[in-house]
C-alpha cells in the first residue's frame, strides 16, 4: 500500500503538481503588456529607469527558468504576493475564504451521498420499477440541468417568491449554526445535484453488475439474509467506481463553486478568482487558480488511498 | 435483436442510400426511442439555430425602451427584456451560439485528443509520458478557472471560451485514444502492416484509428453536452458572450436583477438551454448505448 501510494507520488502527482505551477506561471508571462506592470499595478506615468529598477528587485531581469524557480520557492514557502487591489497577501486572502468553499463542498459531497447512494442501490435492487423511474428521472435531469441555472430557479422560487430562506448573502458558523445552515442551504442543493446524479447513475450500475455475479449465490446458499448481502457483499465491491466518480466530480465542485458563490454572493474562493479576473488583480488570479488545481490533485490523490483502503485487489497487486 | 445488415439480408432488395438511412432510423426508432425524438428535436433545433434570422419574429439586438419588461401575454411569444428585447428572438440566435460554440471546441478536442492519444498510445516511451502528464495537468484544471486563465490572458469573446472548452476536453479524447490504441497495437493486422512496410502515419491512421474510432464517437456525443453547458457557464459569468450577443448564459445572469418583476426573462432562457442540454444527453445515452451495450444505462 505504502510503496503503491509512493510510486504514484513520484510518477504522477508531483509531475502533475509541478505542471501545474509552470503552466499558471506561463500563463502570468503571456498576458499582453509589461509584466512589471502587471505584477505590481503601475501606472503609466512610470519612467523606464523606474520599471527597470522595479524588475530588478523583483529578479525579473533574470532569465525565466530561474525567475520559474524563485516564485516556486516562495510559492512553497506560502509568498504568493500581494493583490494589486487591496494590498492584502494573496495567500491570507485564500485561507480566509477557504472555509466557505470547503463547507460548501462538503456539505454537497455529503448531501449527494446521502441521497445518491440508497437511491441507486434500491434502484438497481428494484430494477425496472417506480423507484428505478424516477432514479432515472433524477439522474437524467442532474446531468442536464446546469447548476447555475437550478440556482437561479431556486433562488426565483424558494427565496423571491415563497421566501423560505434568504436570497443572498452568507452568516459564519461564529453567527450560529442554523442561520449559516440556512444561508448555505439552497448553494447546496443546487452545487450538489450534479454530484446526485452521476453518482446515482454510478452506484445504479455498479449494484447491477454486482448483483449479476456468482458470489451472491453462495452467500445466499450459505444461509445469508438480503440485507446481509447487499450490505456487506454487493455494496462494498459496488463503492469502488463509486469513489472514483466523487474523486473525479471534485474538480467539478471547486470549479462549481466558482458560479455557485457569484450567484449566492457567498465570500469563496471562486469569488475571489473571478473578482480578481474582472479587476485584472494578477497576483490573486495566479495564486487562487494555482491553488484551487493543486488541491484538486491532492484530492485525487486521497481518492487513491481510499481506494486501495476499500479494495484489497488494488493494495495486495502491488504488494505481491 | 435485428441489426441494419440482417434487415438488408433478409428483405434481399437492392439497396440505396435512402433505403439504408431508412432502415437505420427504423432499427434505432425500435430500440432506443427516446433517443431517436430527443434526435429529431436536436435536428430542428440545429435547423432552426442554423437559419436563425429567418425563424425569430424580431431582432435579437434591437432595442425598444418603450416596450421594456412586456409579458408574453402582451408581445411578442416570450415577452421582452429590460431593454425591450425579444426574448424569443434573443433565444434563438442564443441556440446558434450555444450549438456553434459547442460543436467548434468538442471538434477540436476531437481531433487535438485523437492525434496525442494516438501518438501517444502507439510511440509509447517518454512521448507517451509526456504527453500524458501534460494531460494530466490540463486535466487538473477545473473548466472554469481553465476558462478565467484564458480569459486574464486574451479578454472575454467566444474564442477565448472554445479555446478553454476545447482544453478541457481534449485530454479526456487524448486518455481514451491512447487506451484503444495500445489494446489495438500489438493485433495481428496491425503487425501484419508493420511487417509489409507501412510507414507509421499509414498504419496509425488506415489501421489503428478506425479500430479506435467507436469509442471517441460515444466521447464525442457525450462531450458535447458539457461543452453547451460550459460555454452558456461561462457567459454566465461574463466570460463568454460580450454584450448585446445574446447567449442563453448571458440572458440569465442579465435578467437575474429583474427575476420577480419578470420571470419569463429567466424561466424561457433556462428552460431552452435545460432541454437542448436534456436533448443532447439523451441522444448522447443512445449513441452509447448502441456502440458499447456494456455500459447501458436504459432497460433493455
Amino acid at each position: 500500500m505504502l510503496r503503491f501510494l509512493l510510486q504514484r507520488l513520484i510518477t504522477v502527482f508531483i509531475p502533475t503538481l509541478l505542471g501545474i505551477s509552470i503552466l499558471v506561471f506561463g500563463a502570468m508571462r503571456l498576458i499582453p503588456g509589461n509584466f512589471v506592470d502587471i505584477l505590481i499595478g503601475l501606472g503609466p506615468d512610470v519612467s523606464e529607469e523606474q520599471r527597470a529598477s522595479i524588475a530588478a528587485s523583483y529578479g525579473l531581469d533574470r532569465p525565466l527558468p530561474l525567475q520559474y524557480l524563485s516564485w516556486l520557492g516562495n510559492t512553497l514557502q506560502g509568498n504568493m504576493g500581494n493583490s494589486l487591489r487591496s494590498g492584502e497577501p494573496v495567500a491570507s486572502a485564500i485561507l480566509d475564504r477557504l472555509p466557505v468553499t470547503l463547507e460548501l463542498a462538503i456539505l454537497a459531497t455529503l448531501l449527494s451521498l446521502l441521497i445518491a447512494v440508497p437511491l441507486g442501490v434500491l434502484a438497481a435492487i428494484y430494477r425496472g420499477g417506480p423507484i428505478d423511474a424516477i432514479a432515472r428521472g433524477i439522474g437524467l435531469i442532474g446531468l442536464s440541468v446546469p447548476n447555475f441555472l437550478i440556482a437561479t430557479m431556486l433562488v426565483l422560487f424558494v427565496s423571491t417568491k415563497w421566501q423560505i430562506v434568504p436570497t443572498t448573502g452568507f452568516v459564519p458558523i461564529s453567527d450560529g449554526l442554523i442561520a449559516n445552515l440556512k444561508s448555505i442551504l439552497l448553494p447546496t442543493i443546487s452545487l450538489g445535484l450534479l454530484l446526485i446524479a452521476s453518482v446515482l447513475r454510478m452506484t445504479r450500475s455498479a449494484v447491477l453488475e454486482e448483483l449479476s455475479k456468482e458470489y451472491l449465490t453462495v452467500a445466499r446458499a450459505k444461509g445469508l439474509g438480503e440485507r446481509a448481502v447487499i450490505l456487506g457483499h454487493v455494496l462494498r465491491n459496488a463503492l469502488v467506481p463509486v469513489i472514483t466518480v466523487v474523486g473525479i466530480q471534485t474538480g467539478y465542485l471547486l470549479g462549481g463553486t466558482v458560479i455557485i458563490e457569484q450567484i449566492f454572493a457567498l465570500p469563496g474562493i471562486g469569488r475571489l478568482a473571478l473578482d480578481a479576473v474582472s479587476q485584472r488583480d494578477y497576483p490573486v488570479v495566479q495564486g487562487t487558480t494555482l491553488f484551487i488545481a493543486a488541491s484538486f490533485v491532492v484530492v485525487n490523490m486521497l481518492t487513491d488511498v481510499v481506494y486501495g483502503l476499500v479494495d484489497p485487489r488494488i493494495r495486495l497487486g502491488e504488494e505481491s | 435483436m435485428s441489426t441494419v445488415r440482417d434487415e438488408l439480408r433478409i428483405t434481399g432488395r437492392p439497396t440505396t442510400f435512402a433505403r439504408r438511412v431508412l432502415l437505420v432510423v427504423r432499427t434505432s426508432w425500435k430500440r432506443y426511442p427516446t433517443g431517436v425524438i430527443a434526435g429529431v428535436a436536436l435536428l430542428l433545433v440545429l435547423l432552426i439555430a442554423l437559419q436563425a434570422g429567418w425563424f425569430s419574429p424580431g431582432d435579437p439586438v434591437d432595442m425598444a425602451p418603450a416596450d421594456r419588461l412586456q409579458s408574453p401575454a402582451d408581445a411578442g411569444y416570450f415577452g421582452t427584456d429590460v431593454f425591450g428585447r425579444d426574448v424569443l428572438s434573443r433565444i434563438i440566435f442564443g441556440l446558434r451560439i450555444s450549438l456553434g460554440v459547442g460543436v467548434a471546441s468538442v471538434l477540436f478536442a476531437t481531433i487535438a485528443g485523437t492525434l496525442l492519444g494516438l501518438v501517444a498510445g502507439y510511440v509509447g516511451r517518454w512521448p507517451e509520458y509526456l504527453t500524458m502528464r501534460l494531460m494530466d495537468v490540463l486535466f487538473a484544471f477545473p473548466s472554469i478557472l481553465l476558462a478565467i486563465l484564458i480569459v486574464s490572458i486574451r479578454g472575454a469573446g467566444f474564442v477565448s471560451i472554445i479555446l478553454a472548452t476545447a482544453l478541457v476536453y481534449t485530454p479526456i479524447f487524448a486518455r481514451i485514444v491512447r487506451g484503444s490504441t495500445l489494446s489495438v497495437k500489438n493485433r495481428e493486422y496491425v503487425q501484419a502492416a508493420v511487417a509489409s512496410g507501412a510507414t507509421t502515419p499509414r498504419i496509425l491512421f488506415r489501421h489503428v484509428l478506425p479500430n479506435v474510432s467507436t469509442p471517441i464517437l460515444v466521447q464525442l456525443a457525450l462531450s458535447m453536452s458539457g461543452a453547451v453547458i460550459l460555454e452558456a457557464a461561462l457567459s454566465f459569468l461574463g466570460l463568454g458572450a460580450v454584450p448585446p450577443t445574446p447567449s442563453l448564459g448571458s440572458m440569465l445572469s442579465e435578467n437575474r436583477t429583474y427575476m420577480e418583476q419578470a420571470p419569463w426573462t429567466v424561466i424561457f432562457p433556462g428552460l431552452a438551454l435545460g432541454l437542448l442540454v436534456l436533448c443532447i444527453n439523451m441522444v448522447g445515452d443512445a449513441i452509447r448505448d448502441a456502440f458499447d451495450p456494456r455500459l447501458r444505462t436504459t432497460a433493455p
